[in-house]
């Protein structure tokens, strides 16, 4: 049924001819671009409008940022052109965009910790000899005002909150007379009160003109706050369409090419039994802050222990601790395994707690810069775990290619082979590398944090029935994770973690998203909830 | 793209862009072409400056190597000890950590056969005195090497400025001690000149043979040793990733401290085959600088041994040119030489940057749209 003119679509990679709206304030017409031999965009349209709220929609290498990318002038096209009011532009560099009145907010964020709000804004900016702080700041409060941005010029940005350094990126670009707003994924990093608030915000923006796009694989926030919603897959144009004239499963259904079933399923955990005990644990990081104060939490075999947190609030810190990466000041970690003896393990190195018969498998945050070596290919990285087998100094090459090769296979990994740098392949298929490794080596208490950001829908739902998997076969399993209608659909039960305290825990089935947001960002006075699970 | 739509505006001129997907051949091809380039421009250096023949300069540079077997020969004895310097530096560099210190753990190593052979020379046999010697200067590279690695794992010190300074503290122990050796002599000259006790023997008419063989066998076992053994694998990901070799359990203290012994101790080892068989002194220039351009060989190389091979090969043919060529023409010193080599190399690393990325022309954008 898809993709070509259903249901009042236009028809994805038209030529030359077919009629678009030709008053579209900026067009993108066959737009291509390569890298080496990948095709990020083949023929890419697009249309912005101004006053409007665009809703960029698609799976992870669908060439969403890559298109936008060329927008703002970080890559040039290999083929195509752009049009702003029916002229024709070359965009050769981000300053290019900037004349043209185009910012994009990316998603890492590109500012000077050691400066203020106002002195990242300006900063680059052309002017004369002397500077006038006075007056930059001024300009910046004027743009607050009129847009309902809460930030002051003046505070450094070491001192503020992640949802407050993004405002300041696009006041930045504000600053610079941007008329088309381009934010990349821009709610992966806020709480839901803060995803309201921009919300707000870019619905200000849009009342005041300008066009907006926001690139997002997170279908409710299209709803919620897009006008309308175009959709790209494998590089193409699929289509685009007013938000209120098509649902989720329409839109889930263009971006993957076929229909996919859209719920997580959340079996009742079987005979659940203690397995790791955490009690009274802090930490302080090298830097000599503490990161962690009195966590307390028990995990149990056959069950998914959700973890919710604004980012930095010791997930990391926890996480590590337990793996033996970070060593806490005190407290204690006791794993339980079945009808044998517990045991501690503080103190003990990774290795250690391996040695110790301890399976204990980890999908760290940074997949490429711990988890992996982006450099090496799909067999070597399955040796990272096992290459120490076998009594001699030498190498085992061959079980860590089967094991590869079953990966690839059973999991259904997108790459040329296993002898390919793993840094090469896409976010989704470097994860299925990670997560199928670790699951490999049967373990009994299975950690992930954040296994599915930037990952696409059906990644997702693979990561899911994976982790459903390990579960069902009595793995203790803890999940961090960010969004919380998955945390609520997927965990039995979510630890709630408040700048490193425990928030209470909460009964995934009962728990209310509303009420896991407030215990994000409010601490109850230091009282927990603790323990009343399984309810 | 049917439709033909004049650009407003001039796209940019350049534009460069990465590419995954290189062939070997064309890598080659690449470098090979840098090369001929590099001999151009140094062609028309020479021929602007002392209006003379570059062919007649590049055959007389190439003789430094090729002219007689002697010179040949010699040529390789020098490779070989290049070569095992790049060799000993290959682990470290591969883990990241920038041994910078060749040079002083060569001398070390040197000077420790030195010692041995002054003193123990006549105290006993033959066999005795060669296993004493490697021993010594094993030991004493490997100490050189592996006290910046003991910082480095303890209090992360910076190990570039570590090794670099250790440098300076070899050099001046070496000039301390042949200055009391010598005594009011005007040079060293060669230890046991009369009984040659400690000099390599003769193997097929020259006493390096035996430090080419050495070498030979360490390009294997370190190949060996960095592709398929676990502390090779070990090596490879810390270099990579610091995190990872945690995350994985590796003792990444251990195995810095482990690594630095195995290239102090090699350098150690080339420090023993520079003295006992080659030159049979000891002087602060008994590294001769290989300890800073067998760096380059390995980063070349990436760390593959056998291209190092033909890497130190390159660099050692340029240098013995360079030396041919300022005996040969009152024109050309060995400064004119060193901007000889200077060029090439300097061509041979530049052409990194078009095996890794793509030059696209606007010109040749234009041609490609009016073939499709």
């Amino acid at each position: 049924m898809f993709p070509a003119g259903a249901g009042g679509i236009r028809p994805g990679r038209c030529k030359g001819e077919c009629s678009l709206d030709t008053n579209a304030s900026i067009k993108l017409r066959n737009i291509t671009k390569r890298f080496g031999t990948t095709l990020a965009n083949d023929r890419c349209w697009l249309d912005i409008n101004r006053g409007e709220i665009l809703a960029l929609l698609g799976e992870n290498g669908s060439g969403k940022t890559t298109l936008m990318n060329m927008l703002s002038g970080i890559y040039y096209p290999d083929e195509g052109q752009i049009f702003i009011d029916d002229k024709e532009v070359v965009i050769r560099s981000p300053k290019d965009a900037f004349d043209l009145g185009i910012g994009m907010i990316h998603q890492h964020f590109k500012l000077v910790d050691v400066l203020t709000a106002a002195e990242n804004i300006i900063l680059g900016l052309p002017g004369k000899g002397r500077l006038d702080m006075k007056a930059v700041s001024d300009k910046v409060r004027r743009i607050c005002q009129t847009y309902g941005f809460d930030i002051d010029p003046d505070q450094k940005i070491y001192d503020m909150s992640v949802s407050q350094k993004q405002t300041v990126e696009i006041v930045k670009v504000l600053y610079r007379g941007a008329e088309v707003l381009i934010l990349d994924e821009p709610t992966a990093v806020l709480t839901p009160q803060e995803t309201k608030t921009l919300f707000k915000v870019l619905r200000n923006m849009r009342d005041d003109g300008k066009a907006i796009v926001i690139i997002t694989h997170k279908l409710h926030e299209v709803e919620e706050v897009s006008d309308r919603v175009a959709i790209l897959r494998k590089g193409s144009f699929v289509g685009d369409m007013p938000t209120k004239d098509t649902n989720a499963r329409e839109m889930t259904n263009m971006m993957v090419g076929r229909p996919v079933a859209l719920n997580i399923e959340r079996p009742d955990p079987v005979d659940p039994k203690p397995r790791l005990e955490v009690r009274n644990v802090n930490l302080t990081d090298e830097e000599g802050i503490q990161r962690l104060f009195d966590v307390s939490f028990t995990a149990n075999s056959g069950e998914i222990l959700g973890i919710a947190g604004i980012s930095g609030c010791g997930q990391k810190e926890l996480l590590e601790a337990i793996a033996g990466l970070q060593r806490p000041d005190s407290g204690s970690i006791t794993f339980m395994p079945e009808g044998q003896e517990a045991r501690e393990l503080i103190g003990l190195t990774p290795r250690q707690i391996q040695q110790q018969g301890v399976v204990l498998s980890f999908v760290p945050e940074d997949r490429l810069g711990m988890g992996l070596v982006g450099s090496m290919d799909i067999t070597n990285n399955m040796m990272l775990r096992s290459y120490r087998s076998g009594s001699t100094g030498f190498l085992d090459m061959k079980s860590p290619r089967d094991l590869g090769e079953d990966i690839v296979k059973r999991l259904e990994v997108v790459t040329p082979g296993v002898t390919t740098p793993v840094r090469q392949l896409s976010g989704g298929n470097v994860q299925k590398v990670l997560v199928g490794r670790e699951i490999a080596s049967a373990p009994s208490v299975l950690m992930t944090a954040y296994a599915v950001r930037g990952l696409d829908i059906n990644s997702s739902y693979t990561i899911y029935d994976l982790i459903n998997q390990q579960k069902k076969e009595g793995v203790a399993v803890i999940y961090v994770g960010e969004d919380l209608d998955i945390l609520i659909g997927l965990c039995d039960r979510i630890l709630v973690l408040c700048s490193g305290r425990v928030n209470g825990i909460v009964d995934g089935r009962t728990a209310d998203k509303e009420q896991i947001g407030l215990m994000m960002t409010r601490l109850e006075g230091g009282e927990q909830e603790g323990g009343s699970a399984n309810g | 793209m049917g439709e033909s739509v004049k650009y407003a505006v001039k796209e940019p001129l350049v534009h460069i862009t990465r590419r995954t997907d290189i062939r070997s051949w064309k890598a080659w091809l690449i470098r090979v072409a840098s090369v001929v380039l590099a001999l151009i421009v140094n062609a028309l250096f020479i021929y602007s400056v002392t209006g003379l023949d570059p062919v007649k300069v590049y055959t007389v540079m190439i003789q430094g190597t090729f002219q007689s077997t002697y010179n040949f020969l010699t040529s390789m004895r020098d490779v070989a000890l290049l070569l095992c310097i790049a060799i000993a530096l290959a682990p470290a560099f591969k883990m990241r950590f920038w041994n910078i210190g060749a040079e002083g753990q060569v001398l070390m190593g040197g000077l420790a056969t030195a010692l041995v052979m002054i003193y123990l020379g006549n105290a006993m046999p033959p066999w005795l005195l060669m296993v004493t010697m490697f021993a010594a200067s094993i030991a004493a590279g490997a100490l050189w090497a592996v006290i910046p690695a003991i910082f480095k794992a303890k209090w992360k010190t910076n190990e570039t400025l570590f090794t670099l300074m250790m440098n300076y503290i070899a050099i001046n122990i070496v000039d301390c001690l042949t200055n009391i050796w010598r005594g009011s002599k005007s040079s060293m000259g060669q230890i046991n000149a009369n009984t040659q006790a400690g000099w390599f023997p003769r193997l097929l008419g020259y006493r390096f043979t035996i430090n080419i063989i050495i070498v030979l066998v360490l390009t294997v076992v370190m190949y060996i040793y960095l592709k398929y053994t676990k502390d090779g694998y070990e090596i490879a990901v810390i270099g990579e990733s610091e995190n990872t070799a945690r995350y994985a359990g590796i003792n990444v203290k251990r195995a810095i401290v482990r690594t630095l012994l195995i290239s102090g101790a090699i350098c150690g080892l080339a420090g023993c085959i520079t003295v006992a068989g080659k030159n049979q002194t000891i002087s602060v220039n008994t590294a001769g600088g290989y300890g800073f351009t067998a760096i380059i060989v390995a980063w070349l190389a990436k760390f593959n041994t056998f291209y190092m091979m033909l890497i130190a090969f390159i660099l050692i043919v340029l240098e013995k040119g360079a030396i041919q060529i300022a005996s040969a023409y009152t024109l050309l010193n060995d400064y004119a030489a060193d901007i000889i080599t200077g060029v090439i190399l300097f061509f041979i690393l530049g052409s990194e940057f078009f095996i890794n990325y793509r030059v696209v022309f606007r010109a040749r954008r234009d041609r490609e749209e009016e073939q499709a």
